[in-house]
Parts: structure tokens; sequence; C-alpha cells
């Protein structure tokens, strides 16, 4: 993969499978199936918290035998995944991790400070068992867990920690965890706690730890990052690049709540048909990026499970917002209208996504304002700003392949919606090669995608603050940047939402972006694959899928 | 060689190309006999003139491989002249969509990349010429240590699939040739052309859906690695081996047809057949032998498919071969594992293609005594 993708994803499904039926179920409902489900909640606490909701006993009693019957995981057995997007070039240290495949490896044997509940997006524990913010959410305080052991049986201490998130941060870094914590001016220990001093207050902070390169590491990886050793429910007993990983269960786990299979291979299988053909033929339990085109047809397979999760990656149409044309705002409103969104996502996306609103944000995110009218095609509109601004002639944007799936069809596409309005686009199709050096983030009009983020602010900070290092629409706007800078460490909910909201109106209505769909992911099981957890922090169960999901026989 | 006997001609022959094979025909029999020589007493001239005149077939395959080492050295060259020329470097393509100016500044710096590029081939060449290839830019690890086992992969498949379809071709091409234009020679004919036509891919997923998705019978993925049994890895191979020889049976068989057909018209064929031997065993043991230096440089050419053109197999069945360890560091410009690669199949290329020229010479009494 040659992006970056950090997709996430999110679905209201409660991963009991026997709840499928219950789409009528509001979230917080799901969240206390789900947790039923996931062993963190008894009876008494789920009839409480229920009850406190609104529902009545019997439902509730119901919903909690359903929950909790799908909970009862199985243990052992060897469950084996394809995955695409492996490589022979593909480092060991997490800190280098790119792809799908070394994503889900890394969350298979290594463990973060912090993850995020499957649901609610929220921080929750992970090797820091609770944190503490300053007043100003500049300095935070985090309790590292105790009586944890890597696998070389060594003892995790605070200074393992130090030494880990030192590595990712430091001026010769070459992790792809840099971006996030640049923020963090200062790494040091106190006791057993862990004491990280930020350049600017920041709340989210806890989310930005639960970056996949950030494995603690014995010594932070210094002595041999390539080594694979964490504190994760899987030992790697092989590893060959751009082949093949298996693992075998960690007996000295410090959780009891995850890791159910004896063991686990991930087949490195970047062929689509192959892929199926291994899940259909039974010599797989699970694939992922089924392509929405063929996904019908595995459907029909008798003992396959489709699994589509609705998140925040996203396709993209960026306009330079500093480059003529497109430096009239009529001309980008003009381009907006359109754009055929109802199209585009039944033709490209197979009906696997929702439309989008020109601006990066959705549901699954916090603080989302959802009274945003939503854009729709509008030629009239389209001709009416285009007429406005004056321009006349071809547009040139460039696509590619590698852009996303599909994304030369949708240039095709997005030039007939064009026609209708008068405005005439002329795709020039790039070379997938070098695509992302030479044409994305450099020319003014092209195709590309977004994986989302973990939170809003840093989904903005990352590509429409001013100075951001891919500004790929040149949003230069110093009233979006105070308004990003001030929400960032507001910690009134309500004020900080009402920020967000003016500042997606901002990129909707005024920037360089034109977002017609955010994608699903469209991954697959066999029918055995039990206990799937449909996690809105990113693709394939946020990479645990192997630690999630258990076998019935 | 060691059945040769010493060239008595002064002018031994002149090396002949790859691709220009010698047809032979008309009445020479492969049983010619050879003719002893006296050792040439022409004085001090220099060794490899001497050896040119003992032995020119020594002296040819001396001949080839000084030449095998040029042809090495401007293959590396080519290789990175093309990889500088593609958009990108290391540092930006690795990094792809999520690189910060200061990372790229990072990788290039530590890989030195920041230096002109002639400095960079040069460093690569002297390491290169001690025998070490360097590491791998992307995982840091031992290029050659990861090259043996992803050409031990290669290897083993091309192997199987060269057992099975050179004496399968050779012997089906002899078939035809007995039965021509009847029946048999039709059957084996419209059957492989068929197998030849259809792109590999094709092939390897029609194998994929009849034996391993509805039947059942056959091991797919074909992962191999390394705590496999003997056994297990003759299973997992035995789809893409499938598929290959369907993909190079049709070119050795009609080539063995045809050539052997070019023979048969020959007087001493009809000699043979006037002699009352039968049919196969003129086939087999008259013709053939003169047919064979044609043959073999279809073979040699299908050899060299087998191991360094198998990619879109080795991806369609997920072997871990070296076609798509290129490939992979191709797509990311990882110069020394590009290097690597680039000159192994090179040197098959080569090594094939004079094992076939020196085996066309050793079969045909003409070539190996020169006038």
């Amino acid at each position: 993969m040659a992006k970056n993708g950090n997709p996430a994803n999110q679905d209201n499904n409660c991963p009991a499978r026997a709840n499928k039926g219950n789409r009528g179920m509001t979230d917080y409902t799901k969240y206390l199936t789900t947790q039923v489900s996931l062993g963190r909640m008894n009876r008494r606490e789920f009839m409480g918290r229920a009850a406190a909701f609104g529902i009545t006993l019997a439902v509730a009693g119901t919903m909690f035998e359903t929950a909790a019957r799908a909970q009862e995981p199985k243990r052992g057995g060897h469950l084996k995944l394809g995955l695409e997007g492996a490589s022979a070039t593909d480092s060991k240290d997490p800190a280098k991790n790119l792809s799908q495949f070394m994503f889900v490896t890394s969350r298979t044997w290594g463990d973060m400070l912090v993850e995020t509940e499957p649901l609610t997006g929220q921080p929750i524990p992970a090797l820091a068992e609770s944190w503490e913010p300053s007043a100003d959410a500049a300095t935070w305080n985090f309790k590292i867990r105790k009586g944890v052991t890597f696998h070389d049986g060594k003892e995790l201490t605070v200074d393992d920690v130090v030494k880990t998130l030192q590595r990712h941060t430091d001026e010769k870094s070459e992790s792809g965890a840099l971006g996030v914590m640049k923020s963090i001016k200062e790494i040091k220990a106190d006791g057993d706690h862990l004491i990280l001093v930020l350049t600017e207050g920041n709340a989210d902070l806890p989310l930005l730890l639960t970056d996949y390169h950030l494995v603690i590491q014995p010594n932070g990886g210094f002595d041999d990052p390539d080594a694979m050793i964490g504190t994760g429910p899987y030992k790697v007993t092989s590893f060959e690049a751009g082949v093949r990983a298996t693992f075998e269960r960690n007996q000295d786990d410090w959780r009891t709540d995850r890791g159910y299979v004896d063991s686990v291979e991930l087949i490195a299988m970047n062929d689509t048909t192959a892929r199926i053909a291994a899940l259909s033929s039974g010599q797989l339990h699970y694939i992922n990026r089924v392509d929405p085109k063929t996904v019908d047809l595995l459907k029909r397979a008798p003992n396959v499970d489709i699994l589509s999760t609705s998140g925040r990656g996203h396709y993209v149409f960026i306009m330079h917002c500093n480059t003529a044309p497109f430096d009239n705002n009529d001309v980008r409103l003009a381009l907006k209208y359109a754009m055929d969104r109802e199209t585009m996502l039944q033709k490209i996306l197979g009906g696997y996504g929702k439309v989008g609103n020109d601006f990066p944000i959705n549901e699954t995110y916090a603080l989302f304002s959802d009274d945003i009218e939503q854009r729709v095609y509008d030629p009239d509109k389209a001709a009416f700003h285009y007429k406005k601004s004056g321009h006349s002639g071809s547009i040139l944007l460039r696509t590619s392949d590698v852009a996303f799936p599909g994304a030369v069809d949708a240039a095709v596409l997005y030039q007939e919606s064009c026609k209708k309005a008068g405005i005439n686009i002329e795709v020039k199709r790039e070379p997938g090669d070098g695509y992302w050096a030479n044409v994305w983030n450099a020319q003014p009009f092209s195709t590309s995608y977004w994986g989302g983020r973990a939170t809003q602010d840093q989904m903005y900070s990352t590509a429409y603050l001013s100075n951001a290092d891919w500004n790929d629409t040149r949003f230069f706007r110093p009233d979006f940047d105070k308004l990003l800078l001030e929400a960032r460490s507001e910690l009134d909910d309500a004020k900080r939402k009402e920020m967000y909201r003016t500042m997606a109106m901002m990129v909707r209505d005024e920037g360089g972006l034109i977002l017609p769909m955010f994608n699903d992911f469209v991954n697959a099981c066999t029918k055995q694959v039990k206990g799937y957890v449909h996690d809105i922090g990113n693709d394939m169960s946020n990479g645990y899928v192997a630690t999630r999901v258990w076998l019935d026989s | 060689m060691s059945d040769l006997g010493p060239a008595r001609g002064p002018e031994p022959m002149a090396k002949p190309a790859a691709d220009e094979v010698p047809q032979p025909a008309g009445a020479a029999g492969p049983t010619a006999p050879t003719q002893a020589d006296l050792p040439s007493q022409d004085g001090p001239l220099a060794f490899f003139a001497g050896a040119r005149r003992r032995n020119p077939l020594m002296s040819l395959i001396l001949q080839r491989l000084a030449l095998s080492v040029a042809l090495l050295f401007a293959v590396s060259l080519m290789i990175f002249g093309g990889v500088e020329a593609l958009p990108g470097d290391f540092a930006t393509t690795y990094l792809g969509q999520s690189a910060t100016p200061q990372a790229v500044a990072n990788i290039r710096k530590e890989l030195g990349l920041d230096q002109p590029a002639p400095t960079r081939y040069f460093q690569w060449l002297g390491g290169a010429l001690q025998g070490d290839f360097g590491t791998s830019w992307a995982s840091r690890n031992s290029v050659s240590e990861q090259i043996g086992k992803r050409l031990g992969n290669s290897l083993f498949l091309a192997f199987f699939a060269a057992a099975i379809s050179i004496p399968l071709a050779v012997g089906l091409g002899m078939l035809a040739v007995q039965f021509r234009d009847r029946f048999p020679d039709k059957i084996i004919n419209v059957v492989s052309l068929a197998a030849i036509s259809l792109p590999e891919f094709f092939v390897g997923y029609l194998l994929i859906l009849f034996f391993a998705v509805n039947m059942g019978v056959a091991t797919f993925p074909a992962t191999v690695y390394d705590t496999m049994t003997i056994g297990q890895r003759l299973s997992a191979i035995a789809l893409p081996t499938a598929t290959l020889v369907l993909v190079v049976l049709a070119h050795m068989m009609r080539m063995t047809r045809a050539a052997i057909l070019n023979v048969m018209s020959s007087a001493y064929v009809e000699t043979a057949e006037l002699k009352g031997l039968s049919g196969l065993r003129i086939i087999a043991r008259h013709a053939a032998p003169n047919a064979v230096a044609p043959v073999i440089n279809v073979i040699a050419l299908n050899l060299a498919y087998l191991v360094v053109g198998v990619v879109v197999v080795e991806v369609v069945f997920v072997y871990p071969g070296m076609g798509q360890y290129m490939v992979d560091a191709v797509t990311v410009r990882d110069m020394p594992v590009v290097q690597a690669c680039g000159l192994i199949f090179a040197a098959f290329y080569i090594l094939l293609n004079m094992f076939a020229d020196i085996l066309a010479i050793v079969a045909n009494p003409r070539l190996r005594h020169p006038r």
C-alpha cells in the first residue's frame, strides 16, 4: 500500500451476531450489549443501565440473554487470515509499519498504552491503567500497568514506555507516528507513572497514543526494533516479509478477554481473486479488501459472511484554492454542485459507503453536528456559479488507479455529470508510479483518498491547517487555523462542538475539497468465525481481528 | 565434452549467435566418425589462441563467460539507470502519501540518497564486486539471505514444471509426428494450442476453481515456508506446476514436431523406412537426434521463462518466488534488491542460452568439427 491509509470504520452492529436483527436499537443500547458481549458488564449492571435508559425490564432481560449467549467465546483452533497489502519490503519495526498486513501483525503481538472503545471511539485503558490531565491539558500523567511481562519474560517497566515514545519522537525517527507525536515536548518517568508534557494543551492526547505504530517494546525497541517482542496476546513464531506470519497464543497474557484461538496464521495474498477463492473453498477463515464489484458474487457462497463496516475513510477530488481557476470560490462551488454523489456511491462503491458533504468528518466522529445540510447534485446551481465565475474552457482533472479503487471510472463519471452543468472536464490518467509524489499534493486538481483520524482535531490538523504538510487543497485560512487551535484546548464540549461546526461549514462552502463518498470497509469471513467486532477505530476490527474472534466448531 | 576429439582445422568455428542455430539436415548422421588429430605445433602462440585450436568448445565457453561478465555489468548499469529514471526515489515512494519532509530527509540521509547518482552506483558496484549485495533499504535485511530463500522457491517450482513439461513435450511431439495429420496429432495440437492461447492467470484461476473450490482436492494458497515437509511442499505446488506445464508445453511440443518433420523428409530416413524399421524407432533413434538443436533452444527459452517470468503465476497462487520479490522492490525503488534480482535473472538467461548453444554444437558433428 503506497499510502498511509489509517482508515477508520464504524458500524453500529453489535458484535454479537445474534443481535444483527436489532437494527432499531439506539447507539446506547448497542453499546451496552457490546459491553456484555465483550464480558465487561454483568447482568445487574446491564439491567440497571438499561432501565435508566428507559428500557423495560423484560426487553432488557431478553437483550442481555441474546448478547450473553452470543458471547461465550470458544477457545482453541488455528485461525487463518488472507490479507491484501503485504510486500517483501515490509519492515518488522512497528515504527515503519505501513501496510494493512503489518498493521494487523503489530496489533496481534503488541499493545499500545491506550485503546479505543470499539463502538464509541472513547479512549480505554490498555498498558496505561489510568490517566489524568493537568487543568490546561498540557501535562498528562499516565499510570502504567504492573505485572505485565513481555514475550521474552522481562517485566514491563515505565522505562520501556518512555524509551518507546522517545524512539518515535527523536530527530532521527522514521516513525509513521512522527506526525502525531510532534506535539509532545517532554517524556519522563515518575515512579510507575509516565509524564508527558505537550507544547500546547490537547484534550485528545490519549487517543493519539492509540496509533498502531506506538507498540510498547522492551527498552523502547532501541536494542532490536525488529524483534517483534511485545506484550500482546500472541507471540510471533515466524515471519517472512510479503509471505506469511505465524503466531502462538501468549500463555501469560495480562488480559483474558482476547486471544481465543490457539494459533494465528496471516498469509499475504495481494490477488483479489485468490483471496476470494481461498475463502470460499474454506482454506481461510477471513479475508480483507473484498472488491465492491464482486461482493455480490461472494455473497452467494453458502459458507461466507460479508463484513461491511462503514467508517471514516473517504475518496476525494481536491482543488488547490490558491491556483487559477480554483482560486475563485464560484468555480469551486460549481464543481461541488456538479458532483453526483448518489450515482458515484452506487457505481464506484456498489453502495458500500455513505455520501459525503464536502468536509472530511462524518457521524462516526465525536462532536459531529448532524444538522449540516446535505449537498446534492444540482446542475442548475453548478451552471449558475460557473457562469458567475466567468471561467471558460476545459478544466484538467488528473487521476490514477492508485488514487482510490475505481478512481479513473469515478473521474469519467464526474466528467459526465459536469457536462450536464455545461462544465467541460478533461480527464488525464496519470501513471500510478509516482502518483503520490508528483500529482497528489502537487497538481491543482486531482483525485485522492484519506483514511480517517482518531479525532476531528487530528483530521483537520493533518490536511486543513495552513501549515500542514499535507494541506492538499492549499486551504490557507488564518481564521480557520485560529479556531482549530482554540477548539483543541477547549474543555467545554458544547462550545467545542459549535467550533467544529463552524470549521466544517468553512471547508464545505469555501474549501477546495469535493468529497463524494465515505467508503465502507468490506471484509469477509467464513461462518465458522464468531465474535467479529465492527470497530469504529479502523479497518479489520481496528487491526485486532485476530485477537478478538473465535472459531465455532 | 570428454568425448570430443581435438579439432583439425586451423580456424575453429566462429561463435554462433544465440539465435541463429543452424538447422540440421541432410545425410550426415549423428554417428559420423570422429577423426583423431595431431596436436598442432605452431609454437608460442598466445594461450587463448592455443586454447581455441586445441579445444574450440572450451574456448567458446570461455569467450561466452567473459562476455557474460561484461553483459552483467551493462545490465546492472541499465537497471540502475532505469530505476533512477522512474519518478520518485525510495524515500518518497516508500512513505507514499504519508511522507513528511522530515521523514523523507531522514531516510535519504541514512541511505545516502542525497549523494549524486554515479557515486551511489559505484558504491553499490564496489560492494557487489566483493560479493556484498548490501541490505534491503526497506526491510533492512540482507539481500543475499532473502534472495537465497526466494530463489530456492522459484527453482523448486521451475524444476518440477520443467521435469514434467520437457519429457511430455518431446514425447507428445514425437507422437504427433508418428500420427501426423491424423486424429491423435490433431488432438495434441488443438489442446496444446488452446492451453497456450489462454493467459496464464486464467489457466491458474480455472485450475483453482475446479480443483480447489469445487472439488476441494488441491492445496490453495500455494504458500510455502521453511517448516513444511517435502510432501506438503509438493502438494502446495501442484496447481502452479500444472499451470506452468500447460503454458510452456505447446511451444516446445510444436517445435519438436516441426523439427522432426523437417528431418523426416530426408533421404536417410527413407532408407531407414525401406530397411523396415518401425515408425517410432526411426523417429526416436534417427530423426530426433538431428532435430535436437532447435528443440534445445526452445527448451532453454522456456526454462528461462520458468525461472524469471512467472510473476503472474506467483501472484495468482500466492507463491513466494523471485518475481514477486523483485516487483515489490521496484515498486518502492529498493535499489539493492532490484539490482540483485536483475543480475540473477540476467545471469540465468545468459547461462541457459549458452548451454543451449553448447548442446546444439555437441549434438551436431558439423558444428563440432567446422572447416
